[in-house]
């Protein structure tokens, strides 16, 4: 009766999952930069980037099908630069008018929307593969070493453990309503009741469910302190770093500021 | 004449592939009061959540004669009323009387007849002074309480409640007791309250591993402490 579907990490035997964690989280932030880095209709580096995950991807045997899957969720987003089309000075293509308004597709507007599509797609791609092979325990030690402040991640962590008992509590709502929709044997009365009234026991739901989870941090805390929390989150060490994951590291590094030159030279 | 409950062979896996219910068979008479007792992860509340198909499984199930099926899901949980382990589960609305109402109005009930059975629902639970309140700042017994109110105000056939009496103190168990007692309606009780049980139930169900492995009558059962240890349970 647990909810699993929150948890994105898949577990592979592979040279990503294999990889330190430390290693994969500094190269995924520093891909994203690059990409995001790189200069609007630079088409030949996009390729290259996309070739990069493409490689990791299949390197962490998730499938590619998979990931390619995910990262459609970064459409919706990219709906947010559908305006440069429009607003971008450039050489017109074509325009079209709704009522008043006349729109004109610039070039340089074009080209900027697929960009942005593009580099948000390749981005959330690397996002995707990381959180697909690390599980979360190490994601939160590798921003630990990164020198993501140790309360934030502390706060990652609570996150991360209490997601899970809320929606387990959102689930035993949800079928505690389920179990009392019922259909009365007299005919000819509508079942369901009205869209408002059916709004007011979702908000009734909502309300109940933040309640508790205000409660449950209470509690939580108290627990804490009970154990001697004091404000302050102490951590053991981190482990060292291999040669081999140096390497991995500096390899993968160069890899990008390979790309990113080739993106302002060419 | 049908009995109220009637589970064949009932398989359940849940989805990360546990094998919850293994060929549970139970049979049970309209207005018998039967317990269901056993250890944690025994299946109980896997198998309570089918009598109202929330959850569906392989297997064939009635209740109140009705097949539970997908087509017949509304008319079913009209007619089963399932009360969770936890109350504040089932209670989901600002106050109580917007609890008890909900499953009449669901169901489309005119607001006279909601009314009625609010307030009749309420009096059989003997909380008929809190109407107005805000749910969330009541004890657990009177949460219990309300929570009983909320599945009689659809008038079931069928009463199924999950560890009713846990968390309660002496007083509240008590009298939520004398309320089971009272109710005159078919009922299956998932519970580890051991005294509730010889109390109260005439007949007694054990669940271990998902399988039914002792069901008759409570006063014999309950002798046989070989069979109670070997699944976990003690006598009263």
């Amino acid at each position: 009766m647990h909810i699993h579907f929150l948890d994105p990490y898949h577990h592979r035997i592979s040279l990503v999952h294999s990889l330190d964690a430390r290693v994969k989280f500094v190269l995924t932030i520093a891909f994203i930069l690059t990409t995001a880095l790189t200069p609007h209709a630079a088409w030949p580096v996009y390729i290259l980037l996309f070739a990069t995950i493409l490689a990791a991807t299949l390197l962490s045997e998730l499938g590619i099908g998979f990931v390619l899957g995910r990262a459609a969720l970064a459409f919706p987003f990219v709906l947010a630069a559908l305006p440069v089309i429009f607003t971008l000075p450039g050489p017109a293509l074509t325009s079209f008018s709704i009522g008043d308004w006349t729109l004109t597709v610039s070039q340089s507007g074009l080209e900027r929307f697929i960009s942005v599509a593009l580099k948000s797609w390749i981005s959330v791609q690397a996002a995707i593969v990381l959180a697909s092979s690390t599980p979360f325990p190490d994601l939160m030690m590798a921003m630990r070493a990164v020198g993501v402040p140790r309360l934030l991640v502390a706060i990652f962590g609570l996150m991360w453990r209490y997601l899970f008992v809320l929606a387990d509590e959102a689930l035993r709502l949800l079928r505690a309503r389920a179990a009392r929709s019922g259909q009365a044997d007299q005919p000819g009365l509508k079942n369901g009741g009205s869209v408002t009234w059916r709004a007011r026991i979702a908000g009734g739901m909502a309300g109940n469910l933040f309640l508790r989870g205000f409660e449950r941090s209470d509690r939580i805390y108290m627990a804490m302190v009970a154990r001697g929390y004091d404000g302050e989150v102490r951590v053991a060490p981190l482990p060292p770093l291999h040669a081999g994951s140096w390497l991995a590291l500096g390899s993968g590094l160069a890899v990008l500021a390979i790309l990113l030159g080739l993106a302002y030279w060419l | 004449m049908h009995h109220s409950i009637e589970v064949d062979d009932l398989y359940f896996a849940y989805p990360d592939g546990r094998k919850a219910l293994q060929g549970v068979s139970l049979h049970i008479e309209p207005c018998e009061k039967v317990a269901l007792v056993g250890p944690n992860g025994a299946g109980k509340s896997t198998l309570i959540l089918h009598l109202n198909g929330i959850l569906i499984g392989k297997g064939l199930i009635c209740v109140a004669g009705l097949p539970v099926i997908k087509s017949n899901l509304g008319k079913v949980r009209a007619r089963v009323g399932l009360v969770f382990q936890n109350p504040d589960d089932q209670l989901f609305s600002p106050t109580v009387y917007e609890d008890v109402a909900y499953g009449p109005l669901y169901q489309g009930l005119p607001p006279d007849e909601v009314q009625n059975r609010v307030s009749e629902a309420l009096e059989t639970v003997r909380m008929a002074d809190y109407s107005r309140r805000v749910s969330h700042h009541l004890s657990v017994g009177e949460k219990k309480r309300i929570a009983i109110a909320t599945v009689l105000s659809m008038k079931p056939e069928v009463l199924v409640l999950d560890e009713p009496t846990a968390g309660m103190d002496p007083r509240a168990r008590r009298s939520l007791i004398n309320l089971l007692r009272d109710l005159p309606i078919t009922m299956l009780v998932s519970t580890h309250d051991m005294l509730m049980v010889r109390e109260l139930f005439e007949r007694m169900v054990i669940m271990d591993d998902g399988r039914i492995v002792a069901d008759g009558q409570t006063e014999v059962i309950m002798k046989d402490e070989a069979l109670l240890n070997a699944h976990g349970l003690e006598k009263p």
